[in-house]
């Protein structure tokens, strides 16, 4: 059987799997497929899907430019010098494991609840991994092709950029890749705890305001299908044959 | 120069916790605690005998839902791995599935489980078995084919090439991912237990604030979940640099 | 008097996009005990000959059949050897050497490898790992690996091609040696003319596009070979002038 024939009919088995077990359980609280596609529906129509959307896309949009603008230079600049990693490497490892949602006290503390607390969430919790990629790709350039780039006489900011830059693009890319999905995952929670608009908050307000189980479920589908979306793209990016073809 | 190595981190970390004393110190931040007071704040829970319960629970959670993780997705990315035809029924829902946070599941699973460890542990499960599941299938399905070849030549059955080939040549690349998993669900753990339960780091951290604006004692929750996730990750590296994986490993730091 | 390999009009397409005409119909037979080269140029078909006649690739016409009975599969009694990339990197030398040898009692198996260890020139590297070794060592590591098995016919696919020229001189007079001393039938791949015509007692001249066999040489120099006999010279000339490659530089 063809590649996607079999997915299709696995994603079909696996919605009439969930609607019989919600039959067979008699659950009244968690919605069938066919109740979270009317959700869907309704959310669409009345155009709150559109606007929830957008606005974790826009937050996520903000903390996670702000990220890479910050760490990944920071990344290189450390990468680079290796001095500089093994001083400020350890210090990072450590503060990886802190939850990003562990700063939300933090967060609201200095931004209240709001935008700024979410896109101070989303940078917090991307800042690091991207960093410690550009670490990473910076020290895994290799140095057969910076002496090559010294032995034709380029200065130091011609082989960043000859060289550097493009050695360490597709692990990068790699790192951005991630580093979004992280940035994807943390959105919804800070929405769900700091801010009053987005996908996160739909999945708490909908539970709230009335248990309406069918909308929490259908703004998780939303929340899949858009990260599954921004992934694909990242990887299309990755193997697009400008980043890949340049692959030290 | 050998003692570089700890030298210098440990002299940076000693300037920036200064720092961040001075800062504090000239009261530009307002409410955010200095060192001191979260030092103050570790004593303070230790007396009060939940630093440590506090902590037991938060790991006791992640190692019954790593643990359920592991013995799910590792088998079912193997089958993904090596057929082609569960790879294709599969991985669309793991791919769905997979960038929904866990936290977006906490609702279900507050309707499944109600309060208490099995929210956590549902959310922690969920939270690696996607990853996992799908890293080893990626794994498997990039082992030189030139393995399974010489395996097959010499008269090996599908289950010994799996138990002598395949398995051993995807090892390192699996620690390292199930180490990285481990962080992920130690991360989530505490996010779950913001939420969901009345006990445990993530639970110390959203209540110290919560019951009384206790920053120091938030500040404090946060350096353990750092300490303990480092803990966690070098316990892990150490694995790795087991001989007989260590094959597998680019010999850098 | 059978051959021990009968290959009858194997042919190769692989299917597209694009689609590749890799082999037109080949005959070859194989005697008992013969070491054989398919000498040729990259992309010529070799390889995937010798994978077909191995049993691991199915030909799209043709049969071949080894002692009479058709071929259908990989088998323990002929075993392929890579390049040293096809040692285990998770095994010790005595590991991998013995990795054929599973369903032998434990103190049987470990004198079969100890004898390979040494056939090979290994002795006191039995519990390094292929990652500790250098090119040859594990190409060494390779060869044991397949002669442990006992095996009727060895399959080398440019065993030496990733290994310095010296190293590659004195790996095939061991495998001369091991060869003499096994009996066994060889088939080996190469597209390095002196190699052929030091190895062989035939040579099988493989053109591209699409492969075909060119011509068989029997290479008719009593072993051990002189490097610089007059045979030696005029057969490899031969070889070279039936490639089409000049021979001044």
């Amino acid at each position: 059987m063809r590649g996607w024939r079999i997915s299709a009919v696995a994603i079909v088995i696996a919605i009439v799997a969930w609607d019989l077990a919600i039959h067979l359980s008699g659950n009244t609280l968690l919605p069938g497929p066919l109740a979270v596609a009317r959700a869907l529906g309704e959310l669409a129509v009345s155009g709150r899907l559109a606007r929830y959307a957008i606005a974790s896309l826009f937050r996520v949009t903000w903390g996670f430019a702000l990220a890479v603008v910050v760490g990944i230079p920071l990344g290189l600049v450390l990468g680079w010098f290796a001095r500089g990693g093994r001083t400020i490497g350890p210090i990072l490892q450590f503060v990886r494991p802190i939850s990003p949602l562990a700063w939300i006290p933090l967060s609201i503390l200095w931004f209240g609840v709001g935008d700024a607390a979410a896109v101070f969430l989303i940078f917090i919790a991307t800042v690091l991994p991207l960093t410690l990629t550009a670490m990473h790709a910076a020290r895994g350039v290799h140095h057969v092709h910076v002496e090559a780039a010294r032995n034709f006489g380029l200065s130091s900011a011609a082989i960043v950029r000859r060289v550097l830059l493009p050695s360490a693009l597709p692990e990068l890319i790699g790192g951005i890749r991630i580093a979004l999905g992280i940035a994807w995952l943390v959105v919804v929670a800070a929405e769900m705890i700091a801010v009053n608009s987005g996908l996160g908050f739909l999945i708490v307000d909908a539970r709230n305001a009335g248990d309406r189980y069918d909308l929490v479920v259908a703004g998780m589908v939303a929340i899949g299908v858009i990260g599954l979306v921004l992934d694909n793209a990242l990887r299309a990016l990755a193997n697009s044959p400008v980043v890949s073809g340049r692959r030290a | 120069m050998r003692f570089e190595r700890w030298l210098l981190p440990l002299a940076f970390t000693i300037v920036l916790v200064a720092l961040w004393q001075l800062a504090v110190g000239t009261g530009k931040t307002g409410v955010l605690p200095g060192p001191w007071q979260v030092a103050l704040g570790m004593r303070e829970l230790w007396e009060r005998g939940v630093l440590v319960g506090y902590a037991i629970d938060s790991l006791r959670r992640v190692a019954v839902g790593y643990a359920i993780a592991v013995a799910i997705g590792i088998p079912l990315g193997l089958w993904m791995g090596l057929s082609t035809s569960v790879f294709a029924a599969a991985n669309p829902l793991v791919q769905i599935l997979r960038p929904i946070s866990p936290i977006a599941w906490i609702p279900i699973a507050i309707v499944l489980f109600g309060i208490g460890d099995g929210a956590p542990i549902f959310l922690i499960a969920l939270a690696g078995v996607f990853p996992i599941a799908s890293s080893v299938a990626a794994q498997v399905r990039s082992v030189p084919p030139m393995f399974l070849a010489a395996a097959r030549n010499f008269g090996l059955g599908e289950a010994a090439i799996i138990r002598r080939v395949l398995f051993p040549a995807v090892l390192p690349q699996m620690l390292s991912m199930l180490r990285l998993a481990l962080g992920v669900c130690w991360i989530v753990v505490v996010a779950a237990e913001m939420i969901a339960v009345d006990s445990g780091l993530g639970y110390l951290i959203i209540d110290s604030r919560n019951a009384g604006k206790r920053y120091d004692l938030v500040v404090a929750g946060m350096v353990l979940v750092g300490a303990i996730g480092l803990v966690l990750d070098l316990s892990f590296r150490l694995l790795e640099r087991v001989r007989s994986v260590r094959w597998g490993f680019r010999s850098n730091s | 008097m059978t051959a021990k390999l009968e290959a009858r009009g194997v042919a190769m397409t692989f299917p597209g996009p694009p689609e590749v005409r890799a082999l037109e119909p080949i005959d070859l037979d194989v005697r008992e005990g013969e070491l054989v080269c398919l000498l040729g140029p990259s992309g010529c078909g070799k390889s995937t000959f010798l994978q077909i006649v191995a049993g691991f690739i199915r030909p799209t016409s043709g049969t071949v059949a080894i002692d009479g009975k058709p071929v259908d599969g990989p088998d323990r009694k002929r075993i392929f050897v890579f390049q040293e990339r096809g040692v285990f990197p998770w095994l010790t030398v005595a590991d991998n050497i013995g990795f054929g040898l599973a369903d032998l009692a434990r103190d049987v198996r470990a004198k079969r490898v100890a004898e390979y260890v040494e056939l090979v020139g290994l002795r006191g590297f039995e519990h390094a790992y292929p990652h500790e070794l250098s090119g040859g060592m594990k190409q060494r590591v390779e060869v044991a690996r397949a002669l442990a098995v006992d095996p009727d016919m060895l399959f080398l696919d440019e065993p030496f091609g990733a290994l310095d020229s010296m190293t590659r001189l004195s790996m095939r007079s061991e495998l001369l040696r091991i060869w003499q001393a096994a009996k066994k039938t060889i088939m080996f791949v190469t597209h390095d003319v002196d190699e052929s015509v030091q190895l062989a007692d035939r040579v099988v001249v493989m053109s591209a596009r699409p492969g075909r066999i060119r011509s068989i040489v029997d290479i008719d120099i009593p072993r051990p070979r002189d490097l610089s006999s007059p045979r030696y010279l005029e057969l490899r000339d031969g070889l070279l002038a039936e490639i089409g490659l000049a021979h001044a530089i």
